[in-house]
């Protein structure tokens, strides 16, 4: 389909960026175009304006800063995949970035435009949460920092202002965590039908901390918070990790659509939580 | 002899017509850029059902608005669209007019139209065009729609039934009393769309003053398309052409006369401007037809040892809310095809076409075979299963043996050739089949969470539509016929024009290696002309793998004319009799004269100087020829499929699939490779994944390629394919098809598979498709869960 028609500015500082966005309440923000452009060409949306991140150059790129890794908005998932950072700091990240669409989506697709774009069955802003991550933002006022746990609000909506833009993310480094992205799709290059997100710290042979976050369970990602409970402090064998994976989807509401009934969701999210926190505990 | 070239039949030549396709130098309708043209946007009715008051007036004052037009306004100049068999003398075809008058009858009905100088200004205005919709019931469910006091898709109709067939053979009261075996089974063929990788797209250009239309158009049935909308127009025929350039795919969906086609022309001849229309991926979801949607309700009676006695077959088949060209024969071109290979007392199909508030289904890859396929070797497994005998051992028992052919079976078409102990002696072969049933015997012991299943299709199927009186005989206007014309030029080139219209299966290439083994010339030297019904006006083009066992006959037979009568000019060049000469390698030498020899590029020089012919030979060398089929041919062959299932998420995982087929004599063995990938890939994706769904208003769901889920490579397995070769008797060429035949022996094949690993659980059928979620509730259900 063809869209309605739009304005088009590429401009290559935030600060510039922000002021068109704070100028024009109908513009938005242009990053991979990967959600954004089917939504245009179904003419769900018909923005003003479209303001092209790609040329701002702050926001490409990973770097660590304070034994945190972090990642730029506009960083696209493929560069995410090859950057040695990513996969010693942060590996679940990288875990699901291989998941994420297909070759042309991920070298197009950006990190931040996942993120902003909160769709719950996308498999990042699971990872996110699970991570506990630090959203950036940039608006008018000024940079205010985000947690993950506030920034998915519903469908499809972030706690970013309008006028805001995503600039990075910081993300607390996991290294030596057992981690597992488990990704149930109905295809093999597919949005997630149920997805767990699973970090272990194992301690003494105990388990130390446990983050469960699943992906398509609810309006937004949620954290498996009685899943956590019931794992921290056990030895983390498999009986423990079964009992634990049955409150996997306690709390959640999960969709009802054509890609899968809720009282299915909810069985699968129990079997994936089982077998991510068995990969990520080392049962 | 020097000059022998090697045998092109036979061979796997490259296609010819890949390289301008894989290098983007193609001719889609899409592409072709013509001064002055407009284009044209629809609008669709968001709602299944609902009376429609339409007022367009504002969209005509739109930037870049040419025309705008309601269903109202052209109510006069639009004819209704065709359906062109009727299948029973009392069936109910109502009016399908190209933009819905007063109602729309699905969501997708086209309710009105604007022409602006560009697409983007005719989908703009779209959006000013004011619509009244005043919802009516809507019927989606076939059992509803014929239940009392269903609302009407089609109040004037007075029902929604649009026909009923029915059909017996043999005794079936006695097959069936008494019978030591029966088996009931419900099987739902879902929904499907076709998904070309080209959407539709039509552009007509009219020259005004000489009242002279051309048309492009993507679709597998150009001759058909002008034949019709001449009839539909009032044009004369002889004053349009039609073309089909690159297309890019149909699998049924584009053999078809489509509104859009209709209207294009329409507001071409109206405005005296070429008007292009191409369709949007949405659009193709919602108003290109759809294929299948049946409910089919069995039932088997045997002896003990499994000996079929009889089948009964009882259809609901979806027309949706209009008749296409071909939609209600659909499900009757299975009529005859659900005994399969098998031999039995007696034999009942009934069938009712029923309309629904879905788009209208049609033709899609097999059309009504694959069907009727899926059925008879579900059952198979069924009947084994019950019996506690292997599905292979009990195809054998019911089987038509090699030596009984030709075989006219129960529903009394003639099978012309066959050999299904050979294709599974070596289907079994490749697939390990007993290594495999050891290692299923193994997980099941062991309680594996992933099981392991084993599916066999062993189908056969009708190629080669068809004889003319067949087809006159079952209620089809048009005839089976296949044209073909063949000539080499002064150069020696050679031009073979053929009826077909190939819209991505390598008639160019394989019809090349049948004239250029024919006529002795190099394979390069051969040129296919298609598609335009200027330069091949005669043909009844592409559907039903007809091309090669209809068209490649008269292909073949045209050359061979030619040959004759190059043969009678070089008897006479050489002043010898036409039994002294030799024909080989593309030269007529004299047998025992040395050095004494014209090649046929020499002939149809001195053909077409004429210096010196023979009395009464015509000059150029040229011949045509019109082939009237005698039969239809069926290959046949046996798949082999291992599933593995992981029973607590429902996962379907292709572990290996083996495919021996039998299509008769093969001319290019890569191509046939290629069709039965591709088919093998639809079926598959009919097994698995496919489904169009539609929620309780009538909203299709799965309307995009996210949701309804077509497989990529990266879903499929890598197919181990072979064949065994027996010819069909009832063409010279002794070929059969391929086209369909791996979409219709493999849907079978995966559901058995299935089925066959969830067995132990109580499982005794998988909805299609068996998607996860599907599985994971037959496996809940069979074992008593509250799904
Ligand atoms: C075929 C296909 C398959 C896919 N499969 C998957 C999958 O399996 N898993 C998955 O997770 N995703 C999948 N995606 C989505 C993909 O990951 C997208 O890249 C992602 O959702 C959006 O990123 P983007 O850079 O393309 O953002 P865009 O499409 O450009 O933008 C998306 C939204 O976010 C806003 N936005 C973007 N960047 C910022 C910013 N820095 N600050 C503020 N707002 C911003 C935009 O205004 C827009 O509203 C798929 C996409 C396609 C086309």
């Amino acid at each position: 389909m063809i869209p309605v028609a739009f304005e088009y500015t590429r401009p290559s500082t935030v600060e510039d960026a922000v002021a068109v966005l704070a100028a024009d309440p109908d513009a938005k923000v242009l990053a991979g175009g990967q959600s954004l452009l089917p939504v245009l060409r179904l003419r769900l949306a018909a923005p003003s304006t479209l303001v092209d991140l790609r040329d701002v150059e702050s926001l490409h790129g990973v770097r660590v800063a304070d034994g945190e890794l972090v990642i730029g908005a506009m960083t696209t998932h493929a560069e995410i995949l090859h950057d040695r950072r990513v996969a010693e700091h942060a590996p679940l990240i990288a875990a699901a970035t291989a998941t994420v669409g297909d070759r042309q989506v991920r070298h197009l697709g950006t990190f931040g435009g996942s993120l902003s774009h909160a769709d719950p069955a996308g498999d990042l802003p699971a990872v996110a949460l699970a991570l506990s991550a630090t959203m950036v933002a940039v608006g008018p006022g000024g940079r205010r920092e985000i947690p993950a746990a506030d920034f998915f609000v519903d469908y499809l909506t972030t706690a970013l202002a309008p006028d805001e833009i995503l600039a990075e993310v910081r993300v607390p480094d996991t290294a030596g965590w057992g981690y597992r992205y488990e990704k149930f799709s109905r295809m093999a290059q597919a949005w997630a039908v149920v997805a767990v997100a699973a970090l272990v710290r194992r301690a003494d042979g105990g388990v130390a901390d446990t983050r469960v976050a699943l992906t398509s369970m609810a309006s937004r990602p949620v954290r498996a918070t009685a899943v956590e409970q019931a794992l921290t402090g056990t030895d983390g064998d498999s009986g423990a990790i079964t009992a634990a994976a049955g409150h996997a989807d306690e709390g959640t509401e999960p969709p009802d659509d054509v890609n899968g009934a809720a009282d299915y969701r909810a069985h699968l999210a129990r079997v994936l939580t089982r077998r991510a926190l068995t990969a990520a505990a080392g049962a | 002899m020097s000059t022998t070239q090697e045998q092109e039949v036979g061979a796997a030549r490259r296609r010819k017509e890949d390289a301008h396709l894989i290098t983007g130098q193609t001719t889609w309708t899409d592409n072709i850029q013509l001064p002055g043209t407009v284009h044209a946007a629809l609008l669709r009715s968001p709602m299944a059902h609902a009376r429609i008051r339409v007022d367009v007036s504002a969209a005509r004052d739109e930037p870049g608005v040419v025309a705008a037009y309601s269903g109202a306004d052209l109510a006069d100049e639009l004819a209704g669209l065709p359906s062109a068999w009727q299948v029973t003398p009392d069936w109910v075809a109502p009016e399908h007019k190209p933009l819905a008058v007063d109602e729309a009858r699905y969501a997708g009905d086209a309710i009105a139209v604007v022409v602006a100088d560009t697409r983007a200004h005719a989908v703009d205005a779209l959006d000013a065009i004011e619509v009244d919709y005043e919802p009516l019931p809507v019927v989606l469910d076939m059992e509803q729609a014929m239940a009392d006091g269903s609302p009407l898709v089609h109040t004037d109709a007075g029902t929604n039934v649009c026909f009923r067939y029915a059909d017996t053979f043999g005794d079936l009261d006695a097959a069936f009393a008494d019978a030591p075996v029966r088996i009931r089974r419900r099987f739902v063929q879902q929904r499907l769309v076709a998904c070309a990788m080209e959407p539709r797209s039509v552009l007509v250009a009219p020259v005004p003053a000489a009242g002279e239309y051309t048309v492009w158009s993507s679709t597998q049935i150009p001759h058909f398309v002008r034949l019709f909308l001449a009839m539909l127009s009032g044009v004369p025929e002889s004053r349009i052409r039609v073309i089909a350039p690159d297309v890019g795919g149909g699998f049924g969906s584009k053999l078809d006369i489509y509104a859009e086609e209709l209207l294009a022309f329409t507001l071409a001849k109206k405005l005296g401007r070429p008007v292009k229309w191409t369709e949007t991926r949405s659009e193709a979801f919602q108003a290109t037809v759809h294929g299948r949607d049946q409910i089919q309700d069995l039932e088997l009676a045997a002896d003990a040892d499994g000996r079929i006695r009889g089948l009964r077959v009882d259809l609901l088949a979806d027309m949706g809310a209009y008749l296409q060209l071909l939609t209600p024969a659909i499900p009757l071109l299975g009529r005859a095809m659900f005994p399969g290979i098998y031999k039995m007392d007696a034999y009942r199909f009934g069938c009712v076409g029923v309309f629904t508030d879905k788009t209208p289904t049609d033709a899609y890859r097999g059309a009504g075979r694959p069907e009727a396929t899926f059925a008879i070797e579900r059952m198979l497994d069924e009947l084994a299963a019950e019996l506690h005998v292997d599905p292979l051992e009990m195809r054998r028992r019911n089987w038509i043996g090699h030596e009984e052919f030709p075989y006219t079976q129960i529903a009394g078409l003639t099978y012309d050739s066959g050999n299904y102990e050979a294709a599974t002696a070596r289907a079994t072969e490749l697939f390990d089949y007993d290594g495999l049933r050891a290692e299923q015997a193994r997980r099941r012991e062991e309680h594996d969470p992933v099981q392991l299943g084993i599916g066999v299709s062993t189908y056969t199927e009708m190629c080669g539509l068809a004889p003319s009186r067949w087809l006159g005989e079952r209620g089809y206007a048009g005839g089976g016929w296949e044209a073909a014309t063949v000539r080499v030029l002064p150069t020696g080139k050679v031009e073979a024009v053929i009826g077909t219209s190939p819209h991505g299966q390598g008639h160019v290439t394989t019809f090349s290696q049948l004239v250029a083994d024919t006529l002795g010339v190099p394979f390069d030297d051969v040129e296919v002309i298609h598609g335009d019904t200027a330069a091949a006006p005669a043909g009844l083009d592409t559907y039903g793998s007809r091309s090669l066992a209809v068209g490649g006959v008269a292909v073949w037979r045209a050359a061979q004319r030619v040959l004759g009568k190059a043969k009678t000019l070089a008897a006479h060049l050489l002043e010898v009799s036409e039994d002294d000469l030799e024909f080989s390698g593309g030269n007529f030498a004299v047998r025992g004269t040395p050095g004494a020899a014209k090649s046929i590029q020499e002939v149809a020089f001195a053909a077409f100087a004429a210096h010196s012919m023979p009395d009464g030979m015509e000059p150029t060398l040229s011949a045509d020829f019109v082939l009237e089929p005698d039969d239809f041919s069926f290959p046949h062959g046996t798949h082999l499929c291992a599933v593995e299932v992981d029973t607590e998420t429902g996962r379907v995982e292709i572990r290996s699939y083996v495919a021996v087929d039998d299509v008769g004599k093969v001319v290019n063995p890569m191509i046939v490779e290629g069709q039965v990938h591709g088919g093998l890939a639809q079926g598959i994706a009919q097994a698995l994944h496919e489904v169009a769904r539609y929620d309780a208003d009538g909203n299709l769901t799965t309307g995009t390629m996210v949701d309804y889920t077509p497989p990529t490579a990266a879903d499929l397995p890598s197919f181990v394919l072979d064949r065994t070769e027996t010819p069909s008797t009832t063409n010279p060429l002794g070929v059969k098809g391929v086209g369909e035949a791996g979409t219709i022996a493999s849907t079978p094949a995966v559901v058995n598979a299935v089925v066959d690993a969830l067995r132990p659980f109580g499982v005794v059928d998988v909805p299609m498709p068996c998607t996860p979620e599907n599985v994971w509730r037959a496996l809940h259900e069979a074992q008593g869960g509250a799904a």
